[in-house]
């Protein structure tokens, strides 16, 4: 299984100026700064991209203003959130249909979305080739036939494969649940 | 959609997944080289504040300046350049 670091490590190593934690904090990022921006708030990808980089720019030169390195992930959020609505709004102007999403939908999406990382999580911890065979065919919508000829695996044994690979994240998610309960 | 998790079964697992596809692997990339592009701004700044021929080059030309310095001249060193360059 693949070593786990906490969020707080990362950005501690990332403070320090470790280019190497600098990819790995844009790696475990940025699928949840995305799909706030997509999927929270529907921006079309132009959009989506330039509040992208933004963020990322702004948690760049910013991560020292952090006050708790614990806390990387809902100030990522707020932050995301901030740009999204500044972009609909500068939008608005020159097409007043569009609208924001009112708060409590986006507090449900975004809830979502940090359990959807939780689980995320827990398939990085699992580790290859499950998270592999999982990422691709949940997250990259790949066909059993795509994900076999990639894997060089049986197409026919996929189904199986990401049965037992699920019933693994689903251990590891029981574990830590385990683990975060109180005595 | 609001998924409850008290447990998870393995539907819900795949659901979730479903949540988080990547992002476009060149906005990852590019989010990646932003210590590298610091860093040039930085340079091309302090170059900008003092040699006024090169201020001069930028203005008339930010893209063809930036590359003739020595650096890419990515979006996002464009644009944050002529950010930082309206207060120089």
């Amino acid at each position: 299984m693949a070593v786990e670091q906490t969020d707080a490590q990362l950005v501690s190593r990332c403070r320090a100026g470790d280019a190497e934690a600098w990819n790995e904090f844009v790696e475990r990022f940025s699928r949840y700064v995305y799909a706030i921006c997509s999927r929270g708030f529907r921006l079309a990808q132009p959009d989506a991209e330039d509040v992208f980089q933004e963020v990322f720019a702004r948690a760049f030169e910013r991560l020292s203003e952090l006050r708790s390195d614990d806390a990387v992930r809902p100030w990522l959020a707020q932050l995301t959130r901030r740009l999204c609505i500044d972009r609909l709004r500068l939008n608005t102007r020159d097409t007043p249909t569009e609208a924001e999403p009112d708060e409590r939908e986006f507090d449900d999406v975004l809830a979502t979305l940090d359990e959807a990382m939780t689980v995320r999580a827990a398939l990085d911890k699992v580790g290859d080739p499950c998270r592999e065979i999982l990422d691709r065919f949940f997250c990259r919508d790949e066909s059993y036939h795509t994900i076999g000829d990639m894997l060089a695996i049986p197409a026919g044994t996929i189904a199986s494969r990401i049965s037992r690979c699920l019933e693994k994240v689903r251990t590891e998610l029981d574990g830590r649940s385990r683990g975060s309960r109180p005595s | 959609m609001k998924i409850e998790m008290n447990g998870f079964d393995e539907e819900q697992i795949g659901r979730l997944l479903r949540l988080l596809p990547p992002a476009p692997e060149g906005w990852v990339r590019a989010a990646q080289e932003l210590p590298a592009a610091r860093a040039a701004l930085d340079e091309l700044v302090a170059r900008a504040e003092q040699d006024a021929a090169f201020r001069l080059q930028l203005q008339a030309d930010l893209e063809r300046a930036v590359a003739a310095a020595g650096y890419e001249p990515s979006p996002f060193i464009v644009s944050r350049l002529r950010q930082l360059l309206e207060a120089v």
